[in-house]
């Protein structure tokens, strides 16, 4: 096997990988910050405790973002500079939800007066409905395509289409089974943090919101059939099918915890590899193309024409070798030291 | 209107509310970490309420650096998409390997040390905010070697057109990076010092929590006078390795324009306000200074700016007053930073005096952005030096409404939050130790 072509490939999967562990942990703050001003709607307390719930570890998570997009970046520039200019004004829009989101989370403690907590609690729940959203609909693009050409004067591929074009009814629903599956996975882990009154709001939400997410995804898993080629690399590996089977039935085995059993922790722990085989399976269905073009070959960006060369890469896999399992258990260490149950009743 | 000027100006406007940031981030995680390793080591409570005090106002600036920072990460993608096609292969796996080194651990360990008080042993509450504070300056070194890049570009070669890594090596020891790491550093450090010294100055006014502030003071008066010393130094080396790589630079920062050899240094030099070339004043020389400070010999040649081709020039007055500015600044806090060594034993009774340290607060905050406006106004028109001219840098499927949208969009946002930052941090300053409450409650 030739070095030269591996490593892209290689680099392809981290990149996956990176975006499932961002989904993973910023999925359970994103969706804990919408539940807030519902289910704490009647107390400040309640609310509190909720952002105690995430508060020591949204920063730590939304590093994956960043690290995701700076892998991105780094590994397929290219396809970093198409995809951040042509969805110039969504990733925008995503930029300023990021902003407000963290700036809130940590100002909304520094001063005690209730006005002030609400309205940082309702932008917080605001900017991370949005956020969710945004990513669901820029991966449900990336899905089906980008409307890219490759022009040849300018040298560049360039997005043929305006911002309307990304709100097809596919992507658009793609953007809510997101902010679904963030809502589910959050009152998961809440349930799982919390005691008293609070756990049983969280549990009973989670029981509400679990089939509105597997009725409206498996619409999406339907229509992506449709509307986007996916599925391509599977028909030609039917060994990959596996991936995607495995998704569904943690989904499913999320669920039966959380109605059976009634166990948090076990089904937030599946619901966990449910979002991230989500992502894999995406992932490993666009490949090799990091954007797919969705009007013509010649514009797809893919991972050969975009990727670095070999001695960027192999000096970012070694790094990513060592510190990135380091990274995950000093998070897992912070994790069992700070996660601990919060009663929010007493 | 010109996609690269709103471009410009939007990355202008984060880059520099970004740094309002960055510098308090760097300087003040060492202190709080000095402060609760005194805690630690003596039991004394005191200590434990300076990290304390201290760690609010921290914890507020660290968010806003944190996410003002994002946006620089995106804004090369969707602003300059042939810059980052150009670079991403050098420029681009430095942020990369930032962001897996230190942005993790400083990320997870300031959640562990806000949060932790009573959950972690008071040994690994200590070892969080050293982590932290290690994880700072460590980012800050992949970032400023990222823009040393942009400003001597090495290790590289061009292949169909992009920037390939040749040599990591030689991007990891650009002088020109290292050179704007010490001094950026140094100056972090130095702020922070002049900051503590102000707050603390405040409550020494007013006499409230005399004793608590007079601590304050005193590792803020040595962070001030240490660092105030290599800030000329480490300034005195950047200038010599812009001297020595950016000519057009130097040559503007000091409004050079005939190529010389013993150039003279004036004291009083005042350039045009417009592109006309040549100086409206230049008196009080000092021989063969300028020269001296170049290379360290009166000897050495100072290129003028009129022999660089005129489409090469950067604009001379802005980088030449800020230069100016910078460097009087600099030796101000020199001298405050000397002149407080000596009445150190005698801070509480400075009465009226107290007030220097207050009202040079804003300005180290000043010299800073001053540093930058220099250091990047300077490298223009490039934005690879001498590799890449920002005008062929931009996002050719961006139009110009949608940047001065989010231009405008921005300046709303990062006001907003700054004013709400700076409240809550001025709050917690003025309110002092006293009354501090449980920090999340």
């Amino acid at each position: 096997m030739d070095w030269q072509l591996v490593l892209p490939a290689v680099w392809f999967v981290v990149w996956g990988v990176l975006w499932g562990v961002y989904f993973v942990l910023d999925g359970y703050d994103l969706g804990i910050a919408m539940w807030v001003p519902l289910l704490g709607a009647s107390s400040e307390k309640e609310r509190g405790t909720m952002h105690h719930v995430t508060g020591p570890f949204w920063d730590g998570n939304e590093v994956w973002l960043i690290t995701a997009g700076g892998v991105t970046f780094a590994a397929f520039p290219l396809a970093y500079a198409v995809l951040f200019s042509s969805l110039y004004s969504p990733l925008m829009i995503l930029l300023f939800c990021l902003i407000l989101r963290g700036v809130c989370s940590e100002l909304r403690f520094q001063w005690d007066n209730i006005t002030y907590r609400w309205v940082c609690d309702g932008l917080i729940a605001l900017t991370s409905l949005l956020a969710a959203l945004l990513l669901g609909v820029a991966f449900s693009n990336l899905f089906r395509g980008l409307p890219l050409e490759f022009d040849q004067a300018k040298g560049f591929y360039m997005f043929q289409g305006n911002i309307l074009n990304l709100l097809h009814p596919y992507c658009l629903l793609g953007g809510i089974v997101f902010v679904l599956m963030f809502l589910v996975h959050g009152a998961l882990y809440l349930g799982w943090r919390v005691i008293g009154d609070l756990k049983d709001k969280a549990l009973y939400m989670a029981k509400f919101t679990w089939p509105v997410f597997m009725g409206l995804f498996l619409i999406y898993v339907i229509l992506t059939f449709t509307f986007a080629g996916l599925y391509k690399n599977y028909l030609a590996s039917p060994l990959l099918l596996a991936l995607p089977l495995l998704c569904a039935i943690l989904f499913i085995l999320s669920g039966l915890e959380l109605y059976k059993k009634t166990n948090m922790a076990r089904s937030l722990l599946y619901s966990c590899g449910g979002i991230f085989t989500l992502t894999m399976t995406g992932v490993i269905g666009m490949y090799p193309n990091v954007i797919p073009s969705r009007l013509a070959e010649s514009g797809n960006v893919t991972i050969l024409n975009a990727a670095s060369s070999t001695p960027t890469l192999t000096i970012m896999l070694v790094v990513a070798l060592i510190f990135v399992p380091i990274v995950i258990i000093y998070q897992i260490w912070a994790h069992r030291k700070l996660a601990v149950t919060i009663n929010a009743d007493y | 209107m010109d996609p690269i000027i709103l471009s410009r100006l939007q990355f202008a406007v984060a880059t520099i509310v970004h740094f309002f940031y960055v510098p308090l981030t760097i300087g003040l995680s060492f202190y709080i970490a000095i402060m609760e390793t005194r805690y630690v080591k003596t039991g004394d409570e005191k200590f434990k309420r300076q990290a304390q005090f201290w760690g609010r106002i921290f914890l507020i600036n660290f968010v806003l650096g944190v996410v003002t920072g994002i946006a620089l990460e995106f804004q090369f993608g969707t602003n300059w998409a042939l810059y980052s096609k150009f670079v991403g292969d050098i420029f681009g796996s430095l942020l990369a390997i930032e962001a897996t080194l230190a942005f993790f651990l400083e990320s997870t360990f300031i959640g562990i040390w806000a949060f932790g008080w009573n959950r972690v042993s008071k040994k690994v509450h200590l070892a969080s905010i050293w982590l932290v504070a290690f994880a700072g300056t460590i980012s800050a070194l992949w970032i400023l070697l990222a823009n040393g890049f942009m400003q001597h570009p090495v290790g590289y070669k061009l292949v169909d057109g992009v920037a390939k890594l040749a040599s990591f090596t030689d991007v990891l020891t650009n002088i020109y990076g290292w050179s704007m790491y010490a001094h950026t550093v140094f100056g972090a450090f130095l702020l922070t010092g002049f900051l503590v010294m102000g707050v603390s100055a405040w409550h020494l006014f007013v006499g409230r929590d005399v004793e608590f502030f007079s601590t304050s003071f005193r590792l803020g008066s040595c962070f001030a006078l240490c660092f105030s010393i290599l800030l000329v130094i480490s300034g005195h080396h950047l200038g010599q390795v812009t001297a020595e790589h950016q000519e057009s630079k130097f040559a503007a920062m000091e409004a050079v324009w005939e190529t010389q050899t013993e150039a003279p240094m004036h004291l009083l030099k005042f350039p045009h306000f417009t592109s006309e070339e040549g100086n409206v004043v230049e008196a009080l020389a000092i021989p063969g200074f300028l020269s001296f400070m170049a290379g360290n010999d009166t000897a050495t040649t100072v290129i003028g700016m009129k022999d660089i081709r005129p489409e090469d020039r950067p604009p001379v007055w802005p980088i030449f007053y800020s230069f100016r500015l910078m460097v009087g600044l600099g030796f101000l806090f020199l001298a405050v930073a000397v002149g407080t060594f000596f009445v150190r034993g005698m801070v509480t009774s400075l009465g009226w005096g107290l007030w220097v340290y207050i009202l040079i607060i804003p300005l180290p905050y000043i010299a800073l952005q001053l540093g930058w406006l220099v250091t990047e106004i300077g490298r223009q028109p490039w934005v690879v030096f001498g590799l890449m001219r920002t005008a062929d840098a931009g996002s050719p499927p961006v139009d110009w409404y949608q940047i001065l949208l989010t231009l405008l969009a921005m300046i709303g946002v990062y006001g907003a939050i700054t004013v709400t930052g700076f409240t809550l941090m001025i709050k917690s300053a003025l309110n002092g130790p006293r009354n501090q409450q449980e920090h999340y409650a």
